[in-house]
């Protein structure tokens, strides 16, 4: 069934009585041609690039859970292109070209609002470090406007540009960024994989690989094994704990990271900001809730909550650049588990075993990535050669000195 | 969470850095034939459990002290603290 407007008006008037579900809910087969474990965002997306873009059959995405229940279902719905190195930047961009097109590509409304997204500059070093970031996003064909204090006030009045702290000299702005309605993302991907004949099986945990003399032939799962040409592995921050059915050690840890929402506000932030002095960054639903988030609780966690000092902290934030906000009620917190990776970059790859892929080690910028990690995904499941955007991402470039350190901070992966 | 040190007793764990799991205390022989590999390894790769896990703690706002934290993933409950170099010495490090 085909969603529109002329769609809408006609279930209106007929008593809502045509809609259907927007997917199957299908018993597994015993062989896939591809296996996708994850029905998260980026799982979804994978499955819908490869039938849709790709032209594959015979896949399915298998979920432990409920589709969307993990981290897509958990961010904090911001999309933007604002890298700096060449591994992540055409990536990153190619990611920001597909949301704008997302919509219209599997007809399902997904709320995408290119509200723009304003980094706030406070001292003149990072006015230099910011003009870099600008210059390297525009080199990658994406859009970067350095605004000035004065714009910026014109843009948000009730920011305190001359505090003694932490003046704001100025902001780098990308105005295609923006945020998405996050779950519609998962559920349009799932709607439009379902529609190309991908079935989508929730529920399935998937407890092994059988792996046979170096080649995947299929996984384990609670609803008994599935046989698979090849498994593509999305699962974000549990990718430890699957590929370790595989015997594989990961670049990578698990780490907690919050997420809040205050009560309905009227309208009073129109984009995405971010504040340069400390971690925190706000935008505000259409609903009217602020959504913001800071810093990673540090220690590795599966927990899917975090602790009170980092509340404490993102709250500090966000009163040293929004005081007013102050005055607004915290409506909900949660915590998401994310793949923690050694660079604070991820991977799209091959592994040592034949016919196992593995897409994961997101950090906390995995919402942004969605479409072009499925398509990516699809690209290398469907090709066995990596996409363009997505050469840079492989599991051998932290043996081969090849990292892709966007804050420059090492091997330390609370840090990135 | 609550961090009860071994000299200190009690403390807040807002007060320590996390510093990764507690296998980094074993560095890998330098003169070993293989130790690019063993340095890669030891540099980058992670167990990375969920469930119970040794992990080096430092008491950046405290005594400077490194610990060594058996706590648990998905709980978070702290079973064991201990200091590291209590740790180290007992594996043979710092003779």
């Amino acid at each position: 069934m085909r969603y529109s407007g002329f769609k809408v008006i006609k279930e209106a008037l007929t008593g809502h009585k045509g809609w259907t579900p927007a997917w199957r809910d299908p018993a597994p087969q015993a062989h896939y041609d591809i296996v996708i474990i994850g029905g998260g965002g980026h799982g979804l997306a994978t499955a819908y690039y490869l039938a849709k873009q790709y032209q594959q059959k015979r896949i399915a995405v298998l979920e432990k859970g409920w589709i969307g229940g993990g981290n897509v279902g958990r961010n904090t719905t911001i999309i933007r292109s604002n890298y700096l190195l060449d591994g992540n930047e055409p990536f990153y961009e190619f990611s920001l070209k597909l949301w704008e097109g997302l919509e219209q590509d599997f007809n399902y409304n997904a709320m995408i609002s290119q509200r723009g997204i304003l980094n706030l500059i406070h001292s003149d070093a990072q006015r230099d470090a910011f003009i870099r970031r600008g210059n390297a996003m525009i080199l990658n064909g994406a859009d970067a406007e350095m605004l000035t204090t004065e714009q910026i006030k014109a843009r948000y009045p009730f920011l305190n540009t001359d505090d003694a702290r932490f003046p704001i000299k100025g902001g780098l702005a990308q105005h295609r960024g923006g945020t998405v309605r996050h779950d519609a993302v998962a559920w349009g991907y799932a709607r439009g994989a379902d529609g190309h004949g991908v079935d989508i099986i929730q529920n399935c945990e998937v407890t092994g690989f059988r792996i046979e003399n170096g080649k995947c032939l299929g996984v384990e799962t609670s609803k008994g094994f599935i046989g698979a040409g090849k498994v593509g592995c999305a699962v974000a921050g549990s990718s430890s704990r699957l590929m370790s059915k595989a015997d594989m050690r990961l670049p990578m840890e698990s780490h907690v990271l919050q997420a809040f929402v205050s009560e309905g506000l009227k309208p009073v932030l129109p984009g995405v900001v971010t504040f340069g002095a400390g971690h925190f960054y706000c935008s505000q639903s259409d609903k009217g809730g602020l959504v913001f988030g800071g810093d990673l609780d540090g220690y590795n966690s599966y927990a899917q909550r975090g602790n009170l000092p980092v509340v404490e902290d993102v709250c500090e934030g966000g009163m040293a650049i929004f005081p007013a906000f102050g005055r607004a009620r915290l409506l909900r917190m949660w915590g998401g588990i994310m793949d923690m990776s050694m660079d604070g970059s991820p991977i799209i790859d091959r592994t040592h075993i034949d016919g196992l892929y593995f897409n994961g080690g997101w950090c906390y910028g995995g919402f942004k990535a969605t479409p072009a990690s499925g398509f990516c995904f699809a690209h290398l499941l469907a090709t066995d050669a990596p996409h363009p955007t997505a050469t840079a991402y492989r599991f051998d470039r932290f043996e081969k000195g090849l990292m892709i350190d966007e804050k420059g901070m090492g091997n330390q992966p609370n840090l990135h | 969470m609550i961090i009860d040190h071994p000299l200190l007793g009690p403390r807040d764990s807002a007060e320590f850095t996390y510093m990764g799991d507690a296998r980094l205390i074993d560095r890998p022989d330098p003169d070993a034939g293989t130790a690019a590999q063993d340095f890669y390894e030891y540099g980058y790769l992670r167990d990375n459990p969920a469930g119970w896990h040794d992990e080096l703690w430092f008491h950046e706002a405290g005594d400077r002290s490194w610990l060594v934290i058996t706590r648990n993933t998905l709980t978070h409950e702290i079973s064991k603290v201990q200091l590291a170099r209590d740790v180290a010495r007992s594996r043979g490090r710092s003779k």
